[in-house]
């Protein structure tokens, strides 16, 4: 059988996430409500207004109820206001802005700041051997990684892909370059692959 | 590990720009006139903000000539929130939108709204490294648009109305006509383009991939989160309130009850549960009551 995403679709590029998925072979679920979970094995947090989706997240109920599935192990995936969500600390956030902690880094928002000094860059991925094209969209720039986080690429110096244990990040969009490749090594790090 | 990565960036890319546009898709973008009114609206979960001078309603009451914001206003406004801030230019104005581009907006609206400053032409939005949004009410429109550099579309509808009327005919327009090219044999395609005025390796993408190369969003005449969902579910990908949050009575809960409906837009007991008890929204107007439709400015 093939592997349920989950991937939350209260604001932002769930619809991109859903088309990459889908060609690394995996089936998908918007996620509004808590309804939604059931069966899922793992989640992507798209891109999208990471105050927004926090504030979505409260009101449908879906904040404790995905808090504690990470605190159980799902898997997750997070690109730009992901990454935010399940940073273990936003700068720069509004304040009443609530993040999962699910990895130990400190984001700030916008810290590549604006649109206008939104950009596309290559990247080498740690074992890939052809560099990631990433783009960067008002991205949220790392600021300090803990000593348990696993750093896969860097631009100028500044961590933009990282893991911890199930819990993967990235500033830039994956989803947006037609390269299912992260998308792919997400998925085989949980060995979704031989399942059934 | 080392930065094997060379350091170089390329900025104002259709990519980049284009993509912006797919990080607002299920949200709400709300015009603002202050920066009181944007902290309201991204208090209520606004994904974006739209400054301008006049919402479309006071324009409309107002007449005269509407032109881009005063840039102390566009600043407060940034300075005020942390979400995207959008501003209009008038249509043609390629001189207003290089001193928004200037003022670091994260995106343009060439804009129907405000007095079209040419009659023939609209600004070549290639020249521009910040993404532009334009109007449309029907296909050939939007592709037009898109030709010369749009990365994102709304449909129009009729704004300043509180009458949703326009929006869904305009919608219809366009995701209607999109239906009938991907069931258009190759000869066929070539009168399609003739017809909407487009240029042919666009209606020809579109009959492949059924849908817009940009993300279509929806404006004009939302005033409920009824209005909103009718909208996503029509097939807009996300959708502007003007006049509709700030000309009603009580603007916060309505704009968050939006925010909701645009997020829940296929779940009717979420839309039951935050439609209720919103007060009164703004009274509106019916389209023969006014005697300037905007949706007729741009060509």
């Amino acid at each position: 059988m093939r592997p349920l995403i989950g991937v939350l679709a209260l604001q932002g590029a769930f619809a991109a996430h859903e088309a990459a998925l889908a060609e690394v072979g995996a089936q998908t679920r918007q996620v509004r409500t808590p309804a939604d979970l059931s069966g899922v094995q793992a989640m992507v947090l798209p891109g999208g207004e990471s105050s927004v989706m926090s504030k979505l997240l409260e009101s449908s109920g879906l904040f404790g109820e995905i808090q504690s599935r990470l605190s159980d192990g799902m898997p997750a995936f997070g690109t730009c206001a992901g990454m935010i969500l399940l940073a273990s600390e936003v700068l720069d956030g509004r304040a009443d802005q609530r993040s999962f902690g699910a990895i130990d880094i400190s984001v700030r928002r916008n810290g590549y700041g604006r649109q206008i000094d939104s950009f596309e860059a290559d990247l080498a991925v740690e074992g890939e051997s052809s560099p990631f094209h990433g783009v960067f969209i008002r991205a949220p720039k790392v600021e300090s990684v803990g000593h348990s986080v696993h750093v896969l690429a860097t631009h100028d110096g500044v961590p933009v892909l990282a893991r911890q244990g199930n819990v993967m990040v990235a500033s830039f969009h994956p989803e947006l370059t037609g390269d299912a490749r992260l998308h792919r090594l997400f998925l085989q790090q949980h060995d979704f692959q031989h399942e059934g | 590990m080392s930065d094997q990565s060379s350091a170089t960036r390329s900025i104002g890319t259709y990519t980049v720009n284009r993509g912006l546009a797919e990080m607002l898709k299920g949200g709400v973008i709300m015009d603002v006139v202050t920066p009181e009114q944007a902290k309201i609206a991204e208090d209520a979960g606004a994904c974006a903000v739209m400054a301008l001078e006049r919402v479309p309603a006071d324009i409309r009451r107002d007449g005269g000539v509407s032109r881009m914001s005063d840039p102390i206003m566009i600043e407060g406004i940034q300075a005020a929130v942390k979400i995207p801030v959008m501003a209009k230019a008038r249509i043609g104005h390629f001189v207003e939108a290089q001193i928004l581009q200037a003022l670091g907006v994260d995106y343009i609206d060439e804009s129907e709204v405000l007095t079209p400053a040419d009659e023939a032409h609209h600004i070549d939005k290639f020249k521009f490294t910040v993404p532009f949004v334009c109007g449309a009410t029907n296909l050939g429109e939007a592709l037009r648009r898109i030709s010369e550099g749009a990365c994102m579309i709304r449909s129009k509808g009729e704004a300043g109305t509180g009458n949703i009327v326009e929006a869904v005919r305009h919608l219809r327009n366009i995701l209607g006509d999109i239906r009938k090219l991907t069931q258009a044999d190759s000869a066929e395609l070539f009168q399609w383009a003739k017809v909407l005025q487009a240029p042919l390796p666009l209606v020809q993408e579109i009959a492949e991939t059924g849908k817009l190369p940009v993300p279509l969003f929806c404006a004009g005449g939302i005033a409920t989160p009824a209005d909103a969902a009718l909208a996503m579910q029509l097939g807009a990908e996300a959708v502007f309130v003007g006049s509709g949050i700030f000309k009603s009575d009580d603007p916060a809960p309505r704009a968050k009850a939006i925010v909701e409906a645009t997020t829940h837009f296929e779940d009717a007991h979420i839309l039951a549960k935050v439609s209720r008890g919103l007060g009164a929204p703004m009274t509106g107007i019916g389209m023969d009551e006014i005697n300037q439709r905007y949706a007729e400015r741009g060509w």
